[in-house]
């Protein structure tokens, strides 16, 4: 919640339209035996701002995993922004390249400077020429802050400093839902304000945005709706307000009391 | 610090301390050979039994190499000229130097294979060094083909031809982009294949008569000596890094049919010795390939040692990908990148960074077991060497060829290790 104390968030711009993003039917998913995603509905609107809570193996990283198929699911249908994921490699990679993910510990290239992260899948993807997408690289580095640092390589970078990369090298590709997996989990606290920040304005311009997060002072401040997971399905889904404090299921109350009580 | 008081927890700092030298003794020579040297009784004690080895082996090797002896034509004359002292005779490298470079090589044509060698350094400079113009490239793509035209001469259109091959596969790779992986990859192998064994022998024969552009023909028998290392060696290095790479895909691959082709190629190469591949290159091919075909020696000793090289390569690469963290391959992944992309330019360079010392370990193994030919009848620099001393006047030789023949392996062994280790430096850009 102090991460966004100080600055207002300005929600006029948040506005939900009513097309379909991301459209997920009675999914199932299994590890080996395990059944870790059991019938998970879920309609995602353009611009709705998305963020999913729960206790750790609950499932939630898994879920956004699978909206881009770094995960398969087994039964079910999901499809993005009208194409549905098989494993047809066309269609995979067509939602791959619209869908932005931010993970947890970055995964930048370790190899590659700051503007070659950047520049690397709207070049070889996109098929950008190289100059064009240096300029669009550089845009997004100042938008998230950072563009003194573009001929620097991943491992110059500070945690948050790499977070806000990696949400840029998301942007490069223009991307029109972006997935977030617990991107300030890794982060040392004084960097998670910086990253919530980004997010925050990604928010404030309308970025359709899925986001697995522990943060409930960014839930609060920019969701419009929270989704709470627990053994692999969805508990509870409100919009933050009342998910925060009427919350209606048992599991629910305990889970905010556990990490709000403190 | 002077306004601390012992009995106030308050302190602020008023004035920083500027940093000072360390004490003499901590630094330069004085602290390296006491903490390296002289660390203990120990260390002492070994620090001068070493010296005194050194020492002894000066001593004994000093004279030997100090009583050098370069004109001389035979054992004999050149214990004439040392009258019983001890020193080498280095005459004998002098005397057999063409011999040891080229083998049997006819010596009218030995510019052929040093022009060879020379443009084998321009071929592989854009390869090893970032500063040189990226257009030389172009002339690396070439020199396969001109060098084994330099060294074995005959019509220049066979190599030609078989270069059309390739370029054919590489057209191929571009029309077919819009097809199936599978399908494409399917047609780019076959149709040049094909290509080898029906058309490209009747198109040397058409474009000889046409235009027979011919140079001398060196059959590869005449071949020897540190000539047929370097070819060996050369050809052996250059093939076996692509085919491990694509072995350590295959051997990760989803399809059954690719993982299990691989694993098999790899377990089996690796379990058996070289030398037997090499005894089945010169005597059991015979067997099975279509009486009359008269495949080349060196030729059948190259493919051997390349497959034997890559199954290793591939173990080694693999190291390199299982090293890779997950999310790398992830990162890629979520960009839309394809698989061919996102190995060539997210996992193959990084996996192959982490494997330079093993892949290195791995090449100049390949060239030191190039030695191994002289088992199959190849006068390799050894076999010129035992060659040597049953001739008449270098009966009874013995250090100074294997000295020699010992330091240009290790020129070529040590040039190779240290370049990796400039290479790994470049290339360190995680800064852990």
């Amino acid at each position: 919640m102090e991460a966004t104390q100080d600055r207002s968030v300005n929600r006029a711009q948040m506005q939900v339209s009513d097309e379909v993003a991301i459209q997920i039917t009675n999914m199932n998913k299994w590890y080996g035996s395990f059944h870790v995603l059991r019938d998970i509905d879920l309609t995602v609107n353009r611009g709705e701002r998305i963020v999913i809570a729960g206790p750790s193996g609950s499932g939630k990283s898994t879920l956004i995993r699978c909206i881009n198929r770094l995960e398969e699911h087994q039964a079910g249908q999901i499809i993005v922004d009208g194409t549905e994921l098989s494993s047809d490699l066309k269609n995979i990679d067509k939602v791959r390249s619209e869908v932005g993910m931010v993970f947890q510990h970055f995964n930048l290239f370790p190899h590659l400077t700051i503007l070659e992260n950047l520049t690397l899948a709207p070049i070889w993807v996109r098929k950008t020429p190289k100059r064009e997408a240096e300029e669009t690289a550089m845009y997004f580095l100042e938008k998230v802050k950072i563009p003194e640092q573009a001929n620097k390589y991943p491992g110059q970078l500070s945690g948050g400093q790499q977070q806000r990369v990696a949400i840029a090298r998301s942007l490069c590709m223009k991307p029109r839902i972006m997935l977030f997996d617990e991107p300030t989990s890794a982060l040392d606290p004084e960097m998670i304000k910086e990253v919530l920040d980004t997010m925050i304005q990604l928010a404030e311009e309308g970025m359709t945005m899925l986001c697995v997060t522990h943060e409930m002072g960014f839930a609060q401040a920019v969701a419009n709706r929270v989704i709470f997971m627990d053994q692999g399905q969805i508990v509870e889904q409100n919009e933050p307000y009342e998910f925060f404090n009427n919350p209606q299921s048992e599991r629910t109350k305990l889970f905010l009391s556990q990490i709000l009580g403190h | 610090m002077s306004d601390t008081h012992a009995h106030t927890v308050r302190f602020v700092r008023e004035t920083m301390l500027p940093p000072q030298d360390p004490p003499s003794s901590q630094i330069g020579m004085v602290r390296w050979g006491r903490e390296n040297l002289f660390d203990g009784p120990l260390n002492i004690i070994l620090t001068v039994i070493s010296l005194l080895v050194v020492l002894f082996l000066i001593m004994e090797m000093g004279p030997w190499f100090a009583n050098s002896i370069w004109n001389a034509n035979s054992l004999t004359e050149c214990r004439q000229i040392l009258d019983g002292a001890s020193g080498a005779c280095w005459g004998v490298i002098k005397d057999r130097w063409p011999q040891l470079m080229f083998g049997f090589y006819p010596p009218e044509l030995y510019w052929r294979p040093v022009t060879a060698l020379v443009l084998l350094f321009v071929a592989i400079s854009p390869v090893l060094f970032p500063s040189v113009p990226k257009k030389v490239l172009y002339f690396t793509m070439v020199y396969p083909f001109l060098g084994v035209w330099l060294l074995w001469g005959g019509t220049i259109w066979g190599p030609v031809s078989v270069a059309l091959g390739f370029v054919l596969g590489y057209v191929l790779v571009r029309a077919t982009s819009q097809l199936s992986t599978l399908l494409s990859a399917a047609i780019v192998v076959i149709l040049p294949i094909l290509y080898w064994l029906f058309l490209a022998g009747p198109l040397v024969d058409a474009l000889s008569a046409i235009a027979p552009l011919e140079s001398q023909s060196v059959p590869s028998r005449e071949f020897g000596g540190f000539l047929v290392s370097l070819v060996i060696g050369v050809s052996g290095i250059a093939l076996s890094l692509p085919i491990g790479i694509l072995l350590a895909l295959g051997r990760q691959s989803n399809m059954p049919l690719i993982k299990y082709v691989s694993v098999i190629f790899i377990e089996f190469i690796r379990g058996v010795p070289l030398i037997t591949l090499l005894f089945t290159a010169s005597l059991l091919l015979n067997y099975f390939l279509p009486p009359g075909t008269n495949f080349d020696l060196i030729l059948r000793v190259i493919i051997m040692v390349t497959l034997f090289a890559s199954a290793y390569m591939a173990e080694v690469i693999r190291g390199g990908l299982a090293a890779l963290p997950r999310g790398q391959y992830e990162a890629a992944d979520a960009l839309g990148l394809d698989y061919w992309k996102a190995q060539r330019l997210i996992i193959m360079p990084q996996a192959l960074k982490i494997s330079i010392p093993s892949i290195v370990s791995t090449f100049i193994g390949l060239f030191k077991d190039t030695t191994l030919v002289v088992f199959i009848g190849i006068l390799d620099p050894i076999g010129l060497a035992n060659a040597t001393r049953a001739s008449s006047d270098w009966q009874g030789i013995y250090w100074e060829l294997f000295i020699f023949i010992g330091a240009v392996f290790f020129i070529f062994c040590f040039s190779m290790s240290r370049y990796s280790m400039s290479l790994e430096r470049r290339l360190k850009t995680d800064h852990r």
